[in-house]
Order: structure tokens, then sequence, then C-alpha cells
């Protein structure tokens, strides 16, 4: 018996573990919750976009925290995961049974964001600190920019893509239109649904904290905490940062393929995939904490829901963030700040023990 | 040819607001050696200053656009002080960013209260309606000259203020190494304070003739410009007057003749297809030095 008590506390006494332990009780609260019939229509809808935006910023958070870069792109690899997986749906909406049709389009999405991750991460990482985060601001911008004109279509000669028009594709009449331009993707049958979005959100932190604790990781956290230091040991630079970088934009992609089997419309439009997106997710990691993984998980979760529910609050959302956000920034960053801190936590352990000792 | 003419005088006069706004952000980072993200945002702030003046007060532009320089100032020195100067010694470059970006979207949010979201037609701060040349054939608007002339008569004025007077030439000093520059007696927080002081009036008198051209003013009219800019200042050089004047020329009427011959969807994709191209071929921009990494 006490055997046993101690295998599941010291299951718990791992770091990671306690975050996986907390989504799944999460998952199994909302579960019943939902069997019970007392979840509203509104709710049960955030569901799978709570963790779709936690699975980016986890994928953000590997960027900012574990590589030190400031990426400020991931709503368009995210915005990638989303269309190629979509199309990919669309066309074997009737040929393929739901399970394995998602699987497919999953590993599709998640493939070309990973790839484009790589393409993007070749010049972007030459770059650091402020450049870095404008050119990746830029990529994100070009991404949703190209896949909002984009006119993509199929038919018994093969693809067909335009930048122009529908009608420059020339298809053939039973042709399928699978991205229109800025119509989007219209029809992607609606595969996901909140425990595939849970399941998801446990693999890509399996992925994620894996990473941190291996030999891997361990180089790419040496690269953000001295770069020439950890050159100078024989570290490659570039494979870690590449590494880290395509890892993190290919799970932004899984949280794209999510977003689009679970609208019927998709559109490349400013709203879900412009840079603002990007930078909300990036609330999400700084006040989850910079490199806190199950932070990123649980200010995704609670930020994304929180403003939502509560109606009133929606109107003042972004400006208590912008505000948390620079105070938060201040307090946990400042030197000056941190002397004080310092300074009042000696004093506070100083007092502890005088009243110990007395 | 005509059309093309025309295209490339408006391209000009975009270019002149960019350049304004580049002036302003390569000067803070070359300076204060930090990215206001913000910058576009002050853009916005004194759009709607000179709004409420021209527009609501009935007043004319000639007392809105000093007042609304003045306030812009008055803010971007407030804002260093209060959000950036704590951070500047922080241990990662990551933190200074991150609260700019917060800096911005609190200056968003605030004119997103107080003005909504509604688009705000714009009266244009210039009542004179240009000239037209060849015949009729191109009408080349008041607004386009006098941008384009007041753009030449800041960097004028920067240069001179720069290379000649003694607060310029602590700027310099700041600029090439922070700590030798405290030791010959500058006082380096109050040679930022006056950097952001300018960037900011800059950023002032760029949105007054932005939405002069643009007469659509949102919460967001100024971001957008904002990262051009810096996209622009990236291509002339980061940290050089001229190279921020020269960019920003080049951005508009790149952007302008891509929105008429190739596609107005894609042509901020190109701009910024600039900036990648611009960083990997010659990171330091067109008028830029190179700066070695020490460890």
């Amino acid at each position: 018996m006490t055997k046993m008590k101690d295998n599941k506390l010291s299951f718990l006494k791992k770091k990671e573990n306690v975050t996986y332990a907390i989504v799944i009780a999460v998952w199994i609260i909302m579960e019943i919750l939902l069997k019970a019939g007392v979840v509203s229509s509104h709710l049960s809808g955030l569901l799978v976009p709570m963790c779709y935006y936690a699975i980016v910023a986890v994928g953000l958070n590997l960027c900012v925290g574990i590589l030190g870069e400031l990426s400020l792109g991931h709503a368009g690899f995210m915005c990638i995961g989303a269309f190629f997986s979509a199309a990919f749906s669309q066309i074997f909406k009737d040929s393929l049974p739901g399970g394995l049709r998602f699987f497919l389009a999953l590993v599709i999405g998640i493939a070309f964001s990973a790839l484009f991750g790589f393409l993007i991460g070749i010049p972007v990482l030459r770059l650091n600190g402020d450049y870095l985060a404008i050119v990746t601001l830029a990529f994100g911008e070009i991404i949703k920019n190209i896949l909002n004109s984009l006119y993509l279509g199929l038919d018994s000669k093969g693809f067909h893509f335009s930048l122009t028009s529908m009608l420059e594709l020339g298809m053939e009449p039973d042709g399928k239109t699978l991205i229109n331009g800025a119509m989007g993707v219209t029809g992607t049958p609606r595969d996901a649904n909140f425990t595939i979005a849970i399941f998801l959100l446990i693999v890509s932190l399996i992925v994620v904290q894996n990473l941190i604790n291996s030999r891997d990781g361990r180089a790419i956290m040496s690269i953000r905490d001295n770069r020439i230091a950890a050159e100078s040991i024989g570290i490659n630079v570039t494979k870690y940062k590449m590494l880290a970088f395509t890892m993190s934009a290919a799970i932004a992609g899984m949280a794209g393929v999510l977003f689009s089997h679970n609208i019927s419309t998709l559109q490349a439009t400013g709203q879900y995939f412009g840079y603002n997106v990007s930078i909300m997710i990036l609330v999400y990691v700084v006040l989850g904490g910079i490199g806190s993984i199950r932070g990123s998980v649980i200010a995704a979760a609670v930020l994304y829901l929180l403003p939502e529910l509560l109606r009133g609050l929606n109107k003042y959302r972004m400006l208590i963030y912008s505000i948390v956000l620079i105070v938060v920034m201040i307090i946990n960053w400042a030197p000056a700040v941190l002397d004080k801190r310092q300074e009042l936590m000696m004093k506070f352990r100083k007092g502890n023990r005088k009243n110990g000792t007395a | 040819m005509l059309s093309f003419l025309t295209s490339l005088v408006n391209g000009l006069s975009l270019g002149s607001i960019y350049a304004i706004i580049a002036l302003g952000y390569t000067m803070v980072y070359g300076i204060a050696k930090m990215l206001n993200f913000a910058h576009g945002d002050f853009i916005m702030v004194g759009s709607y200053v000179i709004f409420i003046f021209v527009s609501n007060l009935g007043l004319s532009p000639v007392i809105a656009i000093p007042v609304a320089v003045v306030l812009c100032l008055i803010l971007g020195v407030t804002t260093e002080r209060v959000a950036y100067r704590p951070l500047r010694n922080a241990a990662s470059p990551l933190a200074v960013l991150i609260t700019a970006i917060g800096v911005s979207y609190l200056l968003e949010n605030v004119a997103l209260l107080i003005f909504g979201a509604d688009t705000k037609s714009f009266t244009s701060v210039i009542p004179w309606s240009g000239i037209t040349l060849a015949g009729g054939e191109i009408r080349i608007q008041g607004v386009t000259i006098i941008t384009i002339i007041t753009s030449v008569v800041i960097l004028l004025a920067l240069q001179f203020f720069v290379h000649k007077t003694r607060e310029g030439q602590a700027m310099l000093a700041v600029a090439q190494d922070r700590s030798a520059a405290t030791l010959m007696g500058i006082d380096v927080n109050k040679t930022i304070s006056l950097t952001f002081a300018i960037g900011s009036a800059l950023a002032a008198i760029a949105g007054a003739f932005l939405c002069s051209a643009y007469p659509s003013l949102t919460p967001y009219t100024g971001a957008m410009p904002g990262i051009k800019a810096f996209v622009a200042a990236v291509l002339g050089g980061i940290g050089s007057i001229p190279g921020a004047m020269l960019g920003g020329l080049v951005l508009g009427v790149i952007e302008i003749l891509a929105r008429t011959y190739i596609s107005t969807q894609l042509s901020d994709a190109i701009v910024f297809g600039i900036l990648v191209v611009v960083l990997l071929v010659k990171p330091t921009g067109i008028l830029g030095k190179i700066i070695q990494e020490k460890v």
C-alpha cells in the first residue's frame, strides 16, 4: 500500500509531470461537466481555441524562453499549418474516414510549417535580438498576405495555383477549388474536438519538455545564455538554433491544424493570423513566465478564457494585458527593481530567523 | 509614362513620410540602442490630437500641429523615463523590446477606448490643392509637395543639429560608447531623453502628413507605417541620418510602384521581402557601418 503511494508521489515529484497532471485534470473535469450538460454552448466553443492557443504558447516559449530569440511570426506558421491541412482535408473530404483524414492532415500541416520554419530559419537565425523579431514579423505578414491572395485548385490534370484570380487557374470543369483567395477555405470538415486538442497539447508538452531536459536542450540554452562561450566549447550554434526554431514553428503549425479543423471558414485575415495575434501569444508567454512551459499553458488558458467569459471585461482586455505586460517586465527584469527585491527578501529572511530563535 | 511619373511622385510623397518617421526611429535606435516598437503609435497619437483640434474644435492646423508635436514629445520622453529607462541595463535584450510592444498595445487600446474602432475622416492640414503639369495630365497634390519639402528641411536641420551643436555631439558620443561618454562628463540620461523628444516630435509631424495624404484615422493607423519606417531605417543603414532619408524614399517608391504594377494585396509582402533581402545581403544597409560583436 505504502509503496504505491510512494510511486504516486514520485510521479508528481518530477516538475514536468505536474504539468501533464494539470492538463489531464482539466480535461477530466471539463469532460464530466460537458457530459452533465452544465457547460454553456459559449464556453464549450472556447475549449478547442483555448487548447490551440496554449499549444502555440508552448511552441513560442521554446523559441523565446529556451532559445532566447523573440519571434513575432508564429501566427504565420499557424497560418501555414491551417491552410495546408485544410486544403488536404478538402481533397479527401469524401474519400477518407474522419480519424485517418485528420491524422494525415495533422502530419501535412506540421510537415509544411516545419519546412517553412526551416526555410525561414536559414536567413532569420543569422540575425538576433531586435532584427530577428522584426524579420519574423515581416515573414509572418508575408505568409499571411500571400495566403490571402493565393488561389489553389485541383482537377484531373493536377494542382493549379495563381496569385491573381480564380479564372487564371484554367481548371477543368470537374476541378475542385481548394483555396479561394481572400475567401479562404470553406467547408473544412470539423474533425477537431476537445479531446483531440488536449491530446495534442500533451504531445507538444512532451516534445518540448523532453527537449529541454535533453543534451540538445542544454546546448540550446547554453547558446541563449552566452552564444560566444557556447561556440567556443564546440556547440554547433546554427544547428541547435535551427532545431529549436523549426520545432517551434512545427508546434505552431500543429495548433494551426486544430484551428482550421475547428471552424468552417478559414481566411488569412489579420484578426486570426496578423502580427497582433503573434503579440497576443507573446503576452501569454511573458505573463506565464519566459522559459516556464507550464506557465505558458496556464497563462494561455486563463487569459484566453477569462475575458471571453467576463463579457464586461472584454472591452478592457487588451488594455489590462498591456499594462500588466509592462509592469511584469519591469518587476522581473529591471536591475534596480531586482536589487530592491533581493534586499527585501534578505530582510524578510533575517526577520524570520529572528522570530524562529526567539 | 505619365502614369509612371504620377506613381513616382506618389511614391516620393509616401517615401518622405516614411523618411520623417525613419529619422526618428534611426536616432532612437542608434543612440538608445533599442527598437521602440511604440514609435508608430506616437504617429497615431499625434494624428488624433490634430484631428480633435481641427475637426472637433475647428482650430487652425497652425495651432494644432505644434500642440500635437509638444504632446507627442512629452509622451515620448515620459515613456522612455517610465518604461524603458529602468530596463536599459537588463540582463536580456528582449526585456526592453517586449516592454516597447506593451507600450504600443497600451497606446492603441487607450485610443480604442477613447475614440472607438470606427474610422475617422481626417481633414487635410494643407489646404493648397497643388499644381498641374504637362497640360493637366499630371496633378501633384499640395500635400505631396509640402511633405517632400518638409522632409528635406528636417533632414538638413537634423544633420546640422547632430554635427554642429554640443547636444548633437553628445548624441554621437553616446551612440558610439555609452560608458566612455559618461566618463567624458556627458549626461547619458539627458541625451537619450532628448533623442526621444526629437523622435516623438518627428512622429507627430509625420502623423499630420500621413493622415493628410491618406485621410482615414483609426487606433491602428500608425502601426504599419511605423514598422515600414523601421524597414526603411534598416534599408538605409540603421543609425545613419541620411540613410534613413534615403531608405524612406526608396521604400515609398517601391511600395507605390508595387501597388500600381504588381498587386495591391502583395505590396506589403514585397516591402517586407526587401527587408529580408537587405538583412541577408547587406545587413548594415546602404549607408550603415559595420559593428563587430565583442566578448
